[in-house]
């Protein structure tokens, strides 16, 4: 189990909603994914077409918790004011919190997710920061009164995977006691699992499942990733060397030369 | 007087924000409001005028990474 805010999930893997080829194939996906916690959004809505009220009512279908996001918000103001109307709207004080600096990749404004951080605690919501594996940033959003940091393994939908290893390794040291979470970047199953296995609490995805050929089959692959990661975190993988060491006893070895 | 709804000028006689939205079609709709980049809680609707010019934003679920 992972808490998030007190709240204990069973599954480690969060999954997006966006980006699938119809609204069937996600759901599909989602259930294969034993996701317990999905991401939604806020967009315009039309008096004529009225899509927002059938997603809805689809997303409350598929019993996952809803974590709503700030995607494309490039000011406080703006991330702020999001937040606002998705906790009416999703009924949820949970607040995927994303405040982008730059465009080509999407990296999060560091003093501008603090900021916004800082106020959305104070109107009571738990923040779900999308940062970087930046230490002195992620101590900031702590001290803002974060319980979960969600650092970056590589730009968002680029599936490039972990990118800085060492710099996630280093959170995961410096942040013992907080939630832990690996968003964006993640593009096969394998950089799951190494991020379960360097000790993150979870991992969140869309686009690798979402634009793989057959989601269902790709989200069932990151469940078994990331519960492979996890359970070899738990039993304490061997430290690496520079040498080869025998496997098998030299001892008792025939000799035949 | 005109209001920019979801980034397009409409033409409404309402003053009121939940009269406007009943007039702009989203009677009962599931959707949340900002005005001028403030939100506005379904709570407080009636109680606060459109005035010409304004921004309204209308937002609603939608799929999300």
């Amino acid at each position: 189990m992972v808490n998030f805010y007190g709240t204990e999930v069973a599954s480690r893997l969060l999954l997006g909603t966006a980006l699938y080829p119809s609204p069937a194939v996600m759901a599909e996906a989602v259930s294969a994914s034993g996701a317990g916690i999905v991401t939604v959004s806020l967009r315009r809505e039309s008096a004529e077409g009225r899509s927002g009220q059938a997603f809805w009512e689809m997303i409350r279908g598929l019993g996952a918790q809803v974590l709503p996001n700030t995607a494309g918000c490039h000011t406080v103001r703006e991330a702020v004011t999001t937040a606002q109307m998705a906790r009416e709207v999703f009924g949820t004080d949970w607040i995927k919190l994303e405040v982008i600096g730059e465009d080509d990749t999407l990296q999060p404004d560091l003093f501008g997710l603090i900021e916004a951080a800082r106020i959305l605690v104070a109107e009571g919501f738990k923040v779900f920061p999308y940062t970087t594996e930046d230490l002195v940033a992620a101590g900031r959003l702590v001290d803002a009164g974060c319980e979960v940091l969600m650092p970056w393994g590589a730009p968002i939908g680029s599936g490039q995977g972990l990118v800085n290893p060492y710099g996630l390794r280093a959170m995961r040291s410096h942040f013992p006691d907080v939630t832990l979470v690996v968003d964006a970047g993640i593009g096969v199953p394998s950089h799951a699992a190494r991020a379960m296995e360097m000790g993150y609490d979870a991992v969140l995805l869309n686009t690798a499942v979402a634009k793989a050929g057959d989601p269902a089959a790709m989200a069932r692959a990151f469940a078994l990733a990331v519960e492979a990661g996890r359970v070899a975190f738990e039993a304490d993988p061997m430290e690496p060397r520079d040498m080869a060491a025998p496997s098998t006893p030299v001892m008792g070895k025939a000799f035949l030369g | 007087m005109t209001i920019i709804l979801n980034g397009e000028p409409r033409e409404i006689a309402a003053r009121a924000l939940d009269a406007a939205l009943a007039e702009l079609g989203y009677g009962g709709a599931h959707v949340a409001t900002a005005v001028n980049g403030d939100f506005v809680p379904r709570g407080a609707r009636a109680g606060v005028e459109l005035n010409d010019g304004d921004r309204l934003e209308v937002l609603a679920p939608l799929q999300g990474g």
